[in-house]
């Protein structure tokens, strides 16, 4: 595995910004500007980039699809959110639609912000590719059907061109596909869903998103260090605060960036990435969900230091 | 994992100390079992006096979360007191003191809760 590039980044709806958050971003960049004159693009840019995310950037609104780059031919991504949509154009706009290519979807589970970009994936239209979609639940293929079915969607599944195979996986055994060793493991959430373990040239990467960790299980808690053992990169659903996924939010399914940091350091892991942001949560919310991670991470720490950073779409994480 | 109970007139003050990690979680939850089940059905207010707690993971905030919802259940209050600076950080990170009143001191909270107890700690200070 050569790297992680994300596509969609947050959880249960997709989202825009706003006019009027974007007009702040320019204030906010006109009034850290001022007095200074720029001599060059060059030096405009070198200006944008001290400016941090909130002003500067956005984590974005795309629904989860996150690819693996593998370093072989073949396509691995994790769900097909919308985020699946611009990844789709990307492909396309570089294979163009004469050169069949093979995508390995892995599903964490069939919810509708985990499925909704499907139907808007250019590849999956054209005869020729080979589109493979595995996942641990039975219902998978008639998910992905049933949402372009009218009168939902002008499209049927059965139009579409491509090769489409659903393959189910079975737990507690390693898979090969397209170079990587896959593990799942069964998660809490509601119709369940799946984490995925992917290894391959001495890197592994944890998928796991709409998870919900209950904190008194410790049989439970050490299924997951077990999982989570020595990941390089532990892409992990940080939705909601500690406090609401103990309270009001209990049974939602989610989990927190606290539980990420202890989870992790209980795993050996190297980097955690918080993942699945809450649709309502600004770009200044998520920065500072990760400053308190960081935070949250040099105080529990009592072996080697774990990397924290939030997922943005387009994000790339080299492994 | 220490944890010492006295009682100020009609307060009760819990004081556990050192690392409220996982396996010491546990161990809190089991003494704070007694004094929660007695403090709750006697609707007796609670103190947990923390100024002994040098750090609390989120099993640690679970077990007073859980001791929150019983507390409240019977109408009875609870309240944390004398954080030290580390954990009141792992509070506000975890949003925790939505659940939890936090007072700056135990004598605060007793301020706050009974004036019985506060004469009490005032008189035992002495």
């Amino acid at each position: 595995m050569k790297r992680v590039r994300f596509w969609g980044t947050r959880g249960s709806l997709p989202v825009a910004l706003t006019a009027e958050a974007v007009r702040k971003k320019v204030i906010a960049s006109l009034r850290s500007a001022a007095g200074r004159s720029f001599a060059s693009d060059a030096e405009i840019e070198a200006y944008v980039d001290t400016l941090g995310m909130p002003v500067s950037g956005t984590y974005g609104g795309h629904s989860p699809c996150v690819e693996i780059e593998t370093g072989g031919s073949e396509y691995v991504l994790c769900d097909v959110g919308t985020g699946v949509r611009p990844f789709g154009q990307r492909a396309m706009a570089r294979h163009g639609p004469a050169s069949p290519q093979t995508y390995h979807i892995f599903m964490s589970h069939v919810h509708w912000d985990h499925i909704m970009g499907f139907p808007f994936f250019t590849p999956a239209y054209i005869k020729g590719n080979r589109i493979r979609i595995y996942g641990g639940h039975a219902v998978l293929e008639e998910a992905f059907r049933r949402q372009q079915a009218a009168p939902s969607f002008p499209v049927d599944f059965s139009s579409l061109g491509a090769s489409i195979e659903f393959v189910r996986l079975e737990a507690g055994r390693t898979h090969d596909v397209a170079g990587l060793q896959v593990d799942l493991m069964l998660q809490e959430h509601s119709g369940d869903s799946y984490g995925y373990r992917f290894s391959s040239d001495g890197k592994t990467v944890i998928y796991t998103t709409d998870s919900e960790h209950k904190l008194n299980d410790l049989a439970e808690t050490k299924r997951f260090v077990d999982f989570f053992r020595d990941a390089d990169l532990v892409i992990f659903d940080a939705m909601y605060s500690l406090t609401d996924t103990i309270s009001i939010r209990a049974d939602w399914g989610h989990s927190s960036n606290i539980v990420g940091v202890e989870l992790c350091h209980m795993a050996g892991a190297r980097e955690l990435c918080l993942f699945h942001h809450e649709p309502v949560s600004s770009d200044e919310t998520i920065t500072r969900l990760l400053t308190e991670a960081r935070r949250y991470e040099e105080i529990s720490r009592t072996g080697k230091p774990l990397r924290v950073s939030a997922a943005y779409d387009g994000m790339e994480i080299a492994l | 994992m220490e944890c010492s109970v006295r009682r100020l007139a009609d307060v009760v003050v819990a004081a556990p100390a050192g690392q409220i990690d996982h396996p010491n979680a546990q161990k809190l939850e089991q003494a704070l079992k007694p004094v929660l089940d007695e403090a709750a059905a006697a609707t007796t207010p609670l103190v947990l006096d923390f100024s002994g707690v040098e750090y609390i993971s989120s099993m640690g905030l679970r077990v007073l979360m859980v001791a929150a919802k019983q507390m409240r259940a019977q109408g009875a209050r609870i309240a944390v007191a004398d954080l030290q600076p580390v954990v009141e950080e792992i509070f506000d990170i975890a949003r925790f003191k939505h659940v939890l009143e936090v007072f700056p001191s135990v004598r605060s909270a007793l301020q706050d809760l009974s004036a019985p107890a506060l004469s009490a700690y005032d008189a035992a200070a002495k």
